[in-house]
């Protein structure tokens, strides 16, 4: 299957590590040779490895502070880091084209939860009536393939055409971001339940809604979760690509504003808002996710 | 979708024709035939072959299609493959020395929440409107899927044979090449995989927000024009050029790695 197969490569390849690596562990615990799952003998000690990581993060700022103050890279284009910080606290009190930093933020969100909402709203149950459908997934596979390769931001001239640079504009394009995940996972999600449940609940006389409701939905559940946190990722890029277009607030709007003053402190603030807030939302689904995978495993026992 | 066509049993793909068919023809009948939608929200069928002639012959844009999807296609090749040829070693470095992961990984991390096109408007005040902003931005696109698919491919791997080479005496360099790039190959595909579509995503961006040519421009031009047929032509090549580079790799990645059944 198309759609099985690209679920799979959009897993979060850290998470196979961090699994693997458990379980790396648990067998050489078992073994009792080694400690650590190293590709090579001689593993370093945990207070060299602190060190190693201390020593990188004082390597990128140290060059970059460098770089800055012998004025190798006009302070105009490269400020300090602490220039970028207290210009990132500034932007918090004074508004920049229009809003301080809060509002535009608070303008993004606004968009990009009304877009992500949409997306899940119709997208998970889509997804997951075409695992159970088998008519629905053969209409709808083609179109969807399709589409799937117009980059979400292509939708930008139509988004500003239909639904004008306030609100509808943006969320279409974080729609166009966020749904194709949703979708692909919940399909695979309802693929992976248990044959038995399925044919339990129909011996038992459930309903089509039934099944899709009560078995399909819980069975697919974690699949359902882990497409979550992939539309989420891409729904929020989208969101930033589409206001440094099409918005007239937002982010990506200071940012392009930003720009076209050449203040470079003012657009890395607005990296570094943009990347803290989609950490945030990543680390909030993951711990929905974990959460979720918890209660199905004590569920199951 | 020739793969897929083959792979797939005929019912299936006798609906997948039937519904295309249907909504071309829905399409039309929506829009040439009954006017429901007007001309300037969705442009009727002839309109877009007329639009797609208009480019392909005299141009558009300042550039016939040929041109723009050249551009468009080479900047994305350049971002691309620099990328890959400094994530995976990087990714395999970390992945094979704890140090090296030790040390990359915070800036790493660091940096990985911010998506790439918000690189966009950094890269335009460093760089300007011009290609090299955009290859800038493509790299760190392409960068990171490369660098974490190649690193996790390194620790996926299986430690019996890692055990196995190291009881057998392999040096380094053969390590290196018989068991080390043989089993991460496939994270790594999928890695260059993840890769390509990022770079197509952000380049499209990129080219929407300043070009002088290439398809974003086309599409840019078009809604400047409120050309809603020519919209529709660059999307269509957009998705076409994307879906053909998929292909390209995907038929790459049967030709390296021929143990695996393809799909």
């Amino acid at each position: 299957m198309k759609l099985q197969h690209l679920a799979r490569s959009e897993m979060d390849p850290m998470a196979v590590v961090t699994r693997t690596e458990a379980a790396h562990a648990k067998q050489a615990r078992r073994l009792a040779g080694r400690s650590d799952g190293d590709a090579r003998a001689g593993a370093p000690r945990r207070g060299t490895l602190w060190a190693l990581s201390a020593a990188g993060l004082i390597t990128f700022f140290g060059i970059w502070w460098l770089a800055a103050v012998a004025q190798l890279i006009p302070a105009m284009f490269l400020p300090t880091p602490l220039a970028v910080a207290t210009r990132f606290v500034e932007l918090l009190a004074h508004p920049f084209a229009g809003y301080t930093l809060e509002q535009h933020l608070w303008s993004s969100l606004q968009r990009y939860l009304m877009g992500l909402a949409l997306a899940v709203a119709i997208g998970v149950p889509l997804g997951l009536m075409m695992g159970w459908f088998r008519w629905l997934d053969y209409i709808v596979s083609p179109l969807f393939e399709t589409l799937r390769f117009v980059a979400p931001i292509a939708w930008v001239p139509f988004a500003a055409l239909w639904f004008g640079t306030g609100i509808g504009g943006p969320v279409l394009i974080i729609f166009a971001g966020a749904f194709a995940p949703c979708v692909v996972n919940a399909y695979r999600g309802a693929k992976q339940v248990d044959e038995r449940l399925l044919e339990a609940a129909r011996m038992l006389g459930a309903s089509n809604r039934m099944i899709v409701c009560e078995v399909l939905l819980p069975g697919a559940l974690p699949a359902v979760i882990a497409g979550l946190r992939v539309a989420a990722g891409l729904g929020w890029m989208s969101l930033v690509g589409a206001e440094l277009i099409v918005a007239s607030s937002g982010i990506g709007y200071m940012m392009v504003k930003g720009q076209s003053a050449i203040n470079t402190a003012t657009v890395m603030s607005g990296m570094i808002a943009i990347g803290m807030v989609g950490a945030l939302i990543d680390w909030l689904l993951g711990r929905i996710e974990a959460f979720a995978m918890r209660h199905r495993r004590r569920a199951r026992n | 979708m020739l793969l897929a066509i083959r792979s797939i049993r005929s019912p299936r793909l006798a609906c997948s024709l039937a519904t295309l068919g249907a909504t071309l023809a829905l399409w039309y009948v929506l829009t040439s035939l009954t006017g429901v939608v007007g001309p300037s929200r969705l442009p009727a069928p002839i309109e877009v072959w007329q639009a797609l002639l208009q480019v392909a012959g005299e141009g558009y844009a300042d550039g016939r299609l040929d041109q723009h999807i050249v551009q468009s296609v080479k900047l994305v090749l350049y971002g691309f493959f620099t990328a890959a040829a400094t994530g995976v070693p990087l990714g395999l470095w970390m992945g094979q020395s704890r140090r090296a992961q030790a040390f990359f990984n915070p800036i790493f991390s660091m940096l990985r929440p911010i998506p790439p096109l918000a690189w966009i408007p950094l890269a335009i005040v460093w760089l300007g409107l011009g290609d090299a902003a955009k290859v800038m931005v493509i790299w760190f696109a392409a960068f990171v899927p490369c660098v974490i698919n190649s690193f996790a491919g390194v620790r996926n791997l299986d430690p019996a044979l890692i055990e196995a080479a190291e009881m057998l005496g392999l040096r380094r360099a053969q390590f290196v090449r018989e068991v080390m790039l043989p089993g991460a190959l496939p994270m790594i595909f999928t890695g260059l995989r993840l890769s390509l579509q990022a770079s197509w995503t952000t380049l499209v961006a990129g080219e929407l927000i300043g070009a002088v040519r290439g398809l974003g421009h086309l599409l840019t031009q078009g809604s400047l024009d409120i050309f809603p047929a020519m919209i529709v032509v660059a999307m269509l090549s957009v998705a076409l050029c994307g879906w053909l580079m998929t292909v390209v790799l995907g038929a790459i990645e049967t030709r390296l790695m021929p143990w695996r059944p393809s799909r």
